[in-house]
């Protein structure tokens, strides 16, 4: 594990020295994408512009989740982004190469590239969250502590099983990106907002199918000690490292049985 | 080596966007062989005959639809990853080197993936440095080589961590003459230095003629020769041609146990069967001869010969 980590960072430093050798372009990359995703941002603030209230959430509440989806979201991106590009290497064939070295071809693909840009939307999800955090004036239990600290571990955890889950579809379709960008990037949007605003097939969807609701809002409500306004039981507060953990293994078990699918190329 | 007992693979083709039919494509089709250790064998077919797939099941690519593999003692699909540790893989149209990085970073990469000590790892890169005369282009981006350097640099990479068993898909693909006899040396320097067993595919017949003895042919997914390479020139390609210079132009000889293929001025192509000094004789009996050369069937017509048997059967 440790020895992985390693060899993780070896080769995901030789990607990131390469994008480092022409700065210029790095630097505007890094800037553009912390500015633009203000810019989603501000959707956020349009919206409470017309409305005081989203349901019961206001607008600093509001702004908590989408922190706390932005940064989970901006890091997972950072790490495996690269997923996007995945179904071209299905198709031409150049997964081939992973499978003949000995290491996991799910880590080989993770450890395949590394976007230091999207550093830059990490860094405005925490500039929100901070905003969100002083406005809000918690009181710092060490309970809320713990769970804003694992709260985005968990969330990274779960939007990369959704990303590595749409991207085995690949195997099959070879191609089937953009169906994979909805639950990936939608995934994203919809976390940035309290679930219980929309309609019930979809918070449905949204908590037992491709489980974003753990990535903000049932955290969102121990933090802002809310009681449920759907009414669900309180032990899922506290529950999203678990279902983390649960559709990561379920994701590695998907992973798995769609390599011994694959057919590689011709040539 | 390498042991395969009744070796299929399936493909499900899927035709139309909406309306999907269903066909399926046998990519390899109930082959057995094995391999010893220490073989340098070629695998030949024309495009499209299995032999990517065979190789893909073999290094534990794709997982076969039926039959038994056992590589270096292992089920390559069920242990892939140990097998990966023993084995070496080049494919000629894929690659495996960092495209942005110098291609030294790439073998410093690869040593911890494979986990080969630091002394071992700079052992073997001197022997390649040297043998694949790589010190020129080290320090240069993969993206800026030429392909004769890629794939010099590919044959190191795939072999760095010292494998028993090298698989090679198409090695001198795209190659000129001189990178390609470089390739060539290479092969036969680590199959007799090393006793690196090698399995080649190929459409490239020089490769087969210049390296193998033994030589596997593969058409429609069915193995239609395993053998040695001079039993199959027996066997499919026993005519040999005979050519003669006249003294003079003449129409085309007619001579038992010969026919004339060819006949350009004073030199005519005879091919035939059985004893070339006997034809000679009967040859000098019918005109005066100034010189003449036997030319033994090339590999390439037999093998056209041997597919052309295949295609009947299909």
């Amino acid at each position: 594990m440790v020895e992985s980590v390693v060899l993780w960072r070896r080769l995901v430093g030789a990607q990131v020295r390469s994008q480092l050798q022409y700065r210029a372009s790095f630097a505007l990359d890094l800037g553009g994408s912390f500015l633009i995703s203000f810019i989603d941002f501000l959707a956020v603030l349009v919206i409470f512009h017309n409305v005081p209230r989203l349901g019961v959430w206001s607008v600093r509440e509001v702004a908590l989740l989408y922190a706390l989806s932005s940064i989970s979201f901006a890091l997972t991106d950072l790490l495996i982004g690269h997923l996007d590009q995945f179904p071209q290497k299905i198709r031409d064939g150049n997964f081939d190469i992973l499978l003949v070295r000995p290491r996991g071809s799910l880590f080989q693909v993770v450890a395949s590239d590394f976007q230091l840009r999207k550093l830059g939307k990490a860094a405005q999800g925490t500039f929100v969250l901070v905003y969100a955090l002083t406005a809000l004036q918690l009181d710092w239990t060490p309970g809320r502590i713990a769970l804003v600290i694992v709260t985005i571990p968990a969330g990274i955890v779960i939007f990369a099983s959704v990303w590595v889950t749409g991207a085995c579809l690949a195997f099959w379709t070879t191609d089937g990106g953009e169906f994979t960008n909805a639950f990936t990037y939608g995934g994203n949007f919809m976390a940035q907002y309290p679930i219980d605003i929309y309609a019930s097939w979809l918070r449905r969807f949204l908590c037992y199918l491709v489980p974003i609701g753990f990535v903000t809002y049932f955290p969102a409500l121990y933090l802002l000690d809310r009681p449920d306004p759907l009414g669900l039981p309180r032990f899922l507060e506290f529950s999203s490292p678990a279902v983390a953990l649960a559709v990561a293994v379920l994701t590695g078990i998907v992973w798995r049985g769609a390599v011994r699918h694959y057919r590689s190329a011709g040539g | 080596m390498i042991e395969v007992e009744s070796l299929s693979k399936q493909f499900v083709v899927r035709n139309g966007r909406f309306r999907r039919e269903r066909k399926v494509v046998d990519a390899v089709r109930d082959i057995s062989f094995r391999v010893e250790r220490g073989e340098l064998l070629g695998y030949l077919g024309p495009n499209g005959a299995g032999k990517s797939t065979t190789i893909k099941m073999l290094t534990g690519i794709l997982v076969p639809s039926s039959g038994r593999i056992s590589v270096a003692g292992l089920d390559p699909s069920k242990r892939r990853i140990e097998l990966a540790k023993r084995i070496g893989a080049m494919f000629g149209q894929r690659v495996q080197l960092w495209w942005d990085l110098p291609l030294i970073d790439s073998f410093e990469l690869l040593r911890h993936i494979y986990r080969v000590p630091a002394d071992r790892h700079r052992a073997s890169l001197a022997r390649f440095r040297e043998v694949l005369e790589l010190d020129p282009f080290l320090a240069t981006p993969v993206r800026q080589l030429s392909l004769g350097q890629r794939i010099r640099g590919e044959l190191t990479a795939a072999m760095l961590h010292e494998p028993e068993l090298l698989f090679l898909d198409e090695p001198t693909i795209g190659l000129d003459v001189v990178a390609k006899q470089r390739v060539r040396e290479f092969l036969v320097e680590i199959n007799r230095e090393r006793g690196v067993t090698v399995l080649l595919t190929t459409h490239d017949l020089g490769d087969i003629e210049r390296l193998c003895e033994r030589l596997l042919v593969i058409d429609h997914g069915s193995l239609i020769w395993d053998g040695r390479i001079d039993d199959l020139k027996e066997r499919y390609g026993a005519e040999r041609t005979l050519i003669v210079d006249l003294e003079e132009p003449m129409p085309p000889l007619e001579i038992e146990g010969a026919r004339v293929e060819k006949v350009d001025g004073p030199r005519q192509w005879l091919r035939f069967r059985g004893s070339a000094a006997d034809l000679t004789a009967r040859v000098a009996g019918a005109a005066r001869l100034v010189d003449l050369q036997i030319a033994e069937p090339d590999i390439e017509e037999i093998v056209r010969r041997i597919y052309g048997v295949g295609d009947r059967r299909a």
